[in-house]
């Protein structure tokens, strides 16, 4: 019965108090493929019941938004839409804006709105917060479909919508980079409010700025080119301008940026990992 | 012999008492400093036994300290302790939910932890996808859900509710449902916490029957329970937590023995001392003393074979209180009650009211113990609604010899079946 008998190999699982900060145990998470795919059903199953219209939420939403959009900002404020029709230039920022604020929020709060799960049971506590983008993917995919029709409409009946059909294949990309960015930011605030809350407070203020900086609601040529290039630091003000530019043919669109934006982005991810991995195991203690 | 699957190595897990705030983060600061440095964390230095009585003077203390031992494959190691002496925070370390401050631990095979039942139940969801979203939560993969999904539905016995949401469940099915799931499990290794024996009697005897099933498979279970008679019925190995700290392991029965035997520190003339620790009362009488004595009042913990002899309490009430009755158990060496006895007349019980002072309460009982060793367990309730006054579990052993009292009537038996000898007439005819 001695230690030395049983080499380390036997061993399915050692845990010690510390381990390597950068170890993103990504096969265990693959093991748990099916937990991710219920979780995912059930984040969009379960917010809609009880409703009548149901999903139909999901396209009422963007549809109202875009209407008070059109009246406040552009046709109260006179806002500029760059050459776009504004509906659509409101529809389009409003779709992916969406997708990015939901997937930072829910993500932010892995921790405490999962910790009765999470103090009862093992299971790779990414999970949570993979799960949580894919759903925000397949609402997006969802509401992209509303885009499409009204994008359709626009492109037949206006020559104001020039897409660049050469680009539509980098389209994928910027919703990476949203989903990523929103991940990493939404991992680095649920571990810091495990222990001290003030981040949720924080988030709050942070989501609401970060919306004026990304373009939603105005378009980036607006602003001096300097301007411009400090606001575009922000892989989701970048992402946003590509993303009509490749759709209508307005909009900043520069190689330059967007490494940046991939750049940016994955140093966020990583710095992330590192965070989340520190707090994982041992956040039942504080949260 | 079998093949060890989990060691244990130096476990400890250190808290911070009191709040989050300014104290904590500068705590953190000096720590991320030390870090930096390349020393050790400082506050892993001290920190103090893990004793909830007391009033420590540090905000850090131990929930485990120094915790080392082995379980081999088929084993069921059942652990024992008061509570906060540390089982539930040694459960949820090996149960990875959350991580140990030193030391480290090593586990072979699929871990199944059940230290709730029903976990992540989403209220708006039918009976159905819970069972697979919670079966995959406990590390099951839709397949296997899929295959056992029959299984789980007659388990549960709500088969006609499955399509409705579990938030119109009663707490009942809902427990069911979750238990089935959980019961359907195939780790190699079960985690079993005492929050699994809350339900009814009959869903107990389900979890108890579930994990004994579990271990006859030869699979590994952990359990977790006050429920000292389920420890041994299930348990073959034991481990005893004090303070945090391993007391003791070994068989269970040894296990039992110990944490029953510990801490009940008595003088020598049956006086409980004043800072005895109480787990519950109302704390407006107390027991000051407990003895067995025989008929000429000397007081004895070992008693011969057909002796005679008395209970002598002294109750100390600090303000009147009325219509009280005393209760005593006699139980065995293992916790077992085997009797219960309160003052009644004629069949009926009655209750006593004690003024303001110093009483002494002398019972005389008229049975036979066979030899073993007994403990006994004294509690003063209100006779109407049962709550509890002051109560001390068995807080008084006392030996039963074989030797007789009158010299000629010894026990004859080497083996000793049962623990009462009533009276009883034979007739014996040939027909």
């Amino acid at each position: 019965m001695s230690t030395k008998n049983q080499s380390n190999q036997e061993w399915d699982i050692i845990v010690k108090p510390k381990s390597s900060s950068l170890h993103l145990n990504l096969r265990e998470v693959w093991a748990y493929k099916d937990l991710i795919a219920l979780m995912v059903k059930r984040d969009i199953t379960s917010v809609y019941k009880q409703t009548l219209l149901g999903p139909l939420w999901m396209f009422i939403q963007p549809i109202f938004i875009t209407i008070i959009y059109t009246f406040t900002f552009s046709s109260s404020a006179g806002l500029s839409t760059d050459g776009i029709p504004p509906i659509l230039f409101y529809l389009i920022g409003q779709t992916f804006w969406v997708y990015f604020s939901d997937c930072l929020t829910k993500t932010s709060n892995t921790f405490i709105s999962n910790a009765s799960v999470f103090g009862k049971v093992y299971f790779p506590r990414l999970v949570m917060p993979f799960s949580v983008i894919i759903s925000g993917l397949v609402k997006l995919g969802l509401q992209i479909s509303l885009l499409a029709v009204v994008y359709l409409f626009y492109y037949f009946k206006t020559d104001q919508v020039q897409p660049q059909f050469a680009y539509f294949i980098l389209l994928p990309l910027f919703i990476i980079i949203m989903g990523v960015f929103s991940l990493s930011l939404g991992i680095i605030f649920s571990s810091f409010t495990t222990k001290y809350r003030d981040f949720t407070f924080l988030l709050g203020f942070a989501i609401q700025l970060l919306m004026f900086l990304s373009f939603v609601t105005f378009p980036a040529s607006m602003f001096s080119p300097l301007n411009q290039t400090i606001l575009m630091c922000n892989p989701i003000a970048s992402s946003m301008e590509a993303i009509k530019f490749i759709l209508t043919g307005h909009g900043v669109f520069s190689v330059y940026f967007i490494i940046m934006a991939i750049i940016t982005t994955m140093v966020l991810f990583f710095f992330s990992i590192i965070i989340f991995n520190k707090t994982e195991k041992s956040f039942m203690d504080t949260v | 012999m079998s093949q060890k699957v989990i060691q244990v190595t130096d476990l400890g897990k250190q808290y911070r008492l009191g709040q989050v705030g300014t104290t904590t983060i500068s705590d953190d600061l000096k720590r991320f400093w030390y870090k930096i440095k390349g020393k050790d964390d400082p506050f892993l230095k001290i920190g103090e036994e893990n004793d909830r009585t007391k009033k420590g003077s540090s905000d850090y203390v131990w929930a485990l300290k120094d915790i080392s031992f082995d379980v081999n494959q088929g084993d069921v190691l059942g652990i024992v302790g008061k509570n906060g002496a540390g089982k539930s925070t040694l459960l949820k370390i090996l149960s990875r939910t959350t991580a140990p401050t030193l030391g480290e631990y090593k586990i072979k095979g699929r871990v199944a932890s059940l230290l709730e039942v029903g976990t992540g139940f989403h209220p708006d969801l039918t009976g159905r996808e819970n069972v697979f979203l919670n079966g995959a939560i406990l590390g099951m993969t839709k397949a296997e859900i899929k295959d056992s999904f029959d299984e789980i539905l007659d388990f549960s016995g709500v088969e006609k509710y499955i399509d409705t949401p579990v938030k119109r469940y009663s707490s009942g099915m809902y427990v069911r449902l979750a238990f089935a799931v959980a019961a359907h499990l195939k780790p190699e290794i079960l985690i079993v916490d005492e929050v699994l024996s809350v339900g009814d009697q009959e869903f107990q005897e389900k979890c108890l029957g579930k994990m004994r099933s579990v271990s006859e498979s030869g699979r590994t279970v952990l359990f977790v329970s006050h429920n000292l008679l389920a420890v041994k019925q299930l348990c073959t190995k034991g481990i005893y937590l004090k303070n945090g700290k391993l007391l003791k392991t070994g068989t269970t029965r040894d296990i039992v023995e110990e944490y029953l035997n510990d801490d009940k520190q008595l003088k020598s003339d049956g006086t409980i001392p004043d800072d005895f620790y109480r787990e519950f009362g109302t704390g407006e009488a107390f027991f000051r003393k407990i003895v067995l004595t025989d008929m000429n009042d000397n007081s004895l913990t070992r008693f011969a074979f057909n002796q005679p002899f008395k209970l002598k309490l002294y109750l100390e009430a600090l303000k009147q209180i009325k219509d009280v009755t005393i209760n005593i158990n006699i139980t065995t060496s293992l916790g077992e009650p085997i009797i219960f006895s309160v003052d009644s007349k004629d069949s009926k019980y009655l209750s006593h009211t004690f003024e303001e002072g110093m009483h002494e309460v002398d019972v005389m009982f008229n049975f036979k113990l066979l030899p073993n060793n007994y403990r006994v367990t004294i509690g003063v309730h209100y006779f109407k609604d049962g709550i509890t006054i002051d109560w001390l579990e068995n807080i008084y052993q006392f030996k039963i010899d074989k030797v007789s009292y009158n010299t000629n009537e010894d026990y004859p038996w080497d083996t000793i079946h049962g623990y009462i000898e009533p009276e009883s007439i034979w007739s014996y005819k040939r027909i």
